[in-house]
């Protein structure tokens, strides 16, 4: 059967499949977010900010011209299998996507980012207790999706314990979270908000939020996302017209008594790639 | 303007919002560097010196990625680059208000597109290294740059253009928001 889970052909496949999600992930920006920055420049009336945003473009247009990351902090893998009832889940099949990971820290190549949290000291592969980050959901097919995650937008990420009554305070606390991370997430960011569960989970939603594509929005993810450009913070925080490409929000049901929020802030770079597994 | 180092004082005529470019040879310099640094002292000269903010990926003798990082981390850890005769740092996010008090007459903090990678190493070439030992995203590399277009974040009289984008989205956000 193609699909023995025993086959080692699929556990190489899936390896195959990790590493060259995370090489398309760093070189080549998803259509929605190369639009939508394409956009935003094409609108800005700041020219300070137009240069930052000539920049950025001229910058893709590099790194996929010399097949190079489109930014050094090639982020910490993130990765989303999903799993289909022919493949059980196996340690195996978690150690072929960590095999995946360190095939493409050499080959892309990554940096190194992943170390200890305490002694600080790096491993040098990009893997470590928990790392990479694999989420599991069962499918159809299987398929191995990355989101490489940089520090900059990482760091000012945000969680509130906000109470039921407080549902009209979430797109202040949201809009608060991009003023006081100002220049530093290197804005025009794209904003993931999770919205209800608990409190890991709304963390969690915040982040599968940044999945989803970015060039639509529903009228209440609009609604913020204008409050936010309203700030003004602009490109690298110099000022201008776009300060977030994107709001994307998901929910999940939570307790009677609980109203979690996560903002998980996304550098201008929203890398994610998706790679079907398919055994050759 | 263009900007050739070692620099000079050419850079005090610079002001918040200016676009220069900037060739020569520059540092790389994070956290680690830093406190390096400070330790066992500067390991090349300082005079009219530009520090980079950053962390490359090198690859043998080639610079692959080269972007800026955070250079509000470094706050804490410029004031004695800066007393050796550093005039420019280089970095995204800007930097706080005793950085911007040390740079006046002194230097110039230039911001670099944060996440412009494969721009900046299209420009760069490797030319030595210090501190390897701290590890690639650390250590202190020494880089030829060529025409890095760079915008003045913070000249030396004070002007902070970060600061000032700062106030105003303040004002806006307590506009929409505090008196509801």
């Amino acid at each position: 059967m193609m699909n023995n889970p025993a086959d080692p052909r699929l556990l190489a496949a899936l390896t195959r499949a990790t590493c060259r999600a995370l090489e398309q992930a760093e070189i080549e920006l998803p259509p929605d977010v190369l639009g939508t920055i394409k956009r935003a420049a094409a609108n800005e009336t700041n020219p300070i900010a137009a240069r930052e945003l000539e920049n950025i473009l001229a910058n893709i247009a590099l790194a996929g011209e010399r097949r190079v990351p489109i930014c050094q902090d090639t982020g910490v893998p993130v990765i989303y299998l999903t799993i289909p009832p022919t493949v059980p889940l196996t340690e195996a099949l978690y150690e072929a996507v960590r095999e995946g990971v360190r095939r493409a820290t050499q080959t892309v190549p990554l940096r190194p980012n992943v170390v200890d949290p305490l002694s600080r000291a790096n491993t040098g592969d990009n893997t470590g207790i928990g790392m990479p980050a694999i989420h599991v959901q069962p499918g159809e097919r299987l398929t191995v999706t990355v989101l490489p995650k940089g520090a900059g937008s990482e760091n000012v990420s945000r969680i509130g314990m906000l109470l039921p009554s407080q549902a009209d305070e979430i797109p202040r606390f949201v809009t608060e979270t991009v003023l006081l991370a100002g220049g530093k997430p290197c804005p025009p960011v794209v904003v993931g908000v999770g919205i209800g569960g608990t409190f890991d989970t709304a963390a969690a939603l915040a982040k599968e939020a940044l999945l989803e594509p970015i060039d639509r929005m529903n009228p209440c993810e609009q609604e913020i996302c204008d409050a936010i450009n309203r700030l003004g913070i602009g490109p690298m925080g110099l000022g201008g017209d776009t300060t977030a490409l994107a709001v994307r929000v998901k929910q999940g049901g939570c307790h009677t008594a609980s109203l979690p929020v996560a903002v998980n802030i996304q550098c201008w770079a929203c890398r994610r790639a998706t790679i079907a597994v398919e055994v050759a | 303007m263009n900007l050739t180092t070692p620099l000079g004082e050419e850079v005090l005529a610079l002001r918040a919002g200016d676009r220069v470019t900037l060739s020569g040879t520059i540092y790389t310099a994070r956290d680690e560097a830093h406190l390096r640094m400070m330790e066992e002292g500067i390991p090349f000269d300082p005079e009219g010196a530009a520090v980079y903010h950053c962390g490359p990926v090198v690859q043998g003798d080639r610079i692959v990625a080269a972007g800026p990082t955070t250079s509000a981390r470094m706050n804490a850890l410029t004031g004695f680059l800066l007393d050796a005769g550093v005039r420019a740092l280089i970095g995204k996010g800007g930097m706080g208000e005793e950085v911007a008090r040390a740079l006046r007459g002194r230097g110039v903090y230039l911001a670099f597109t944060g996440g412009c990678a494969a721009l900046a190493a299209a420009r760069m070439r490797r030319c030595g290294v210090f501190f390897e030992d701290l590890g690639m995203a650390e250590a202190v590399w020494a880089i030829e740059v060529d025409d890095l277009p760079l915008t003045v974040g913070i000249d030396s009289c004070g002007g902070d253009l970060f600061e000032s984008v700062k106030s105003k989205a303040k004002t806006q956000f307590n506009r929409e928001f505090k008196n509801e």
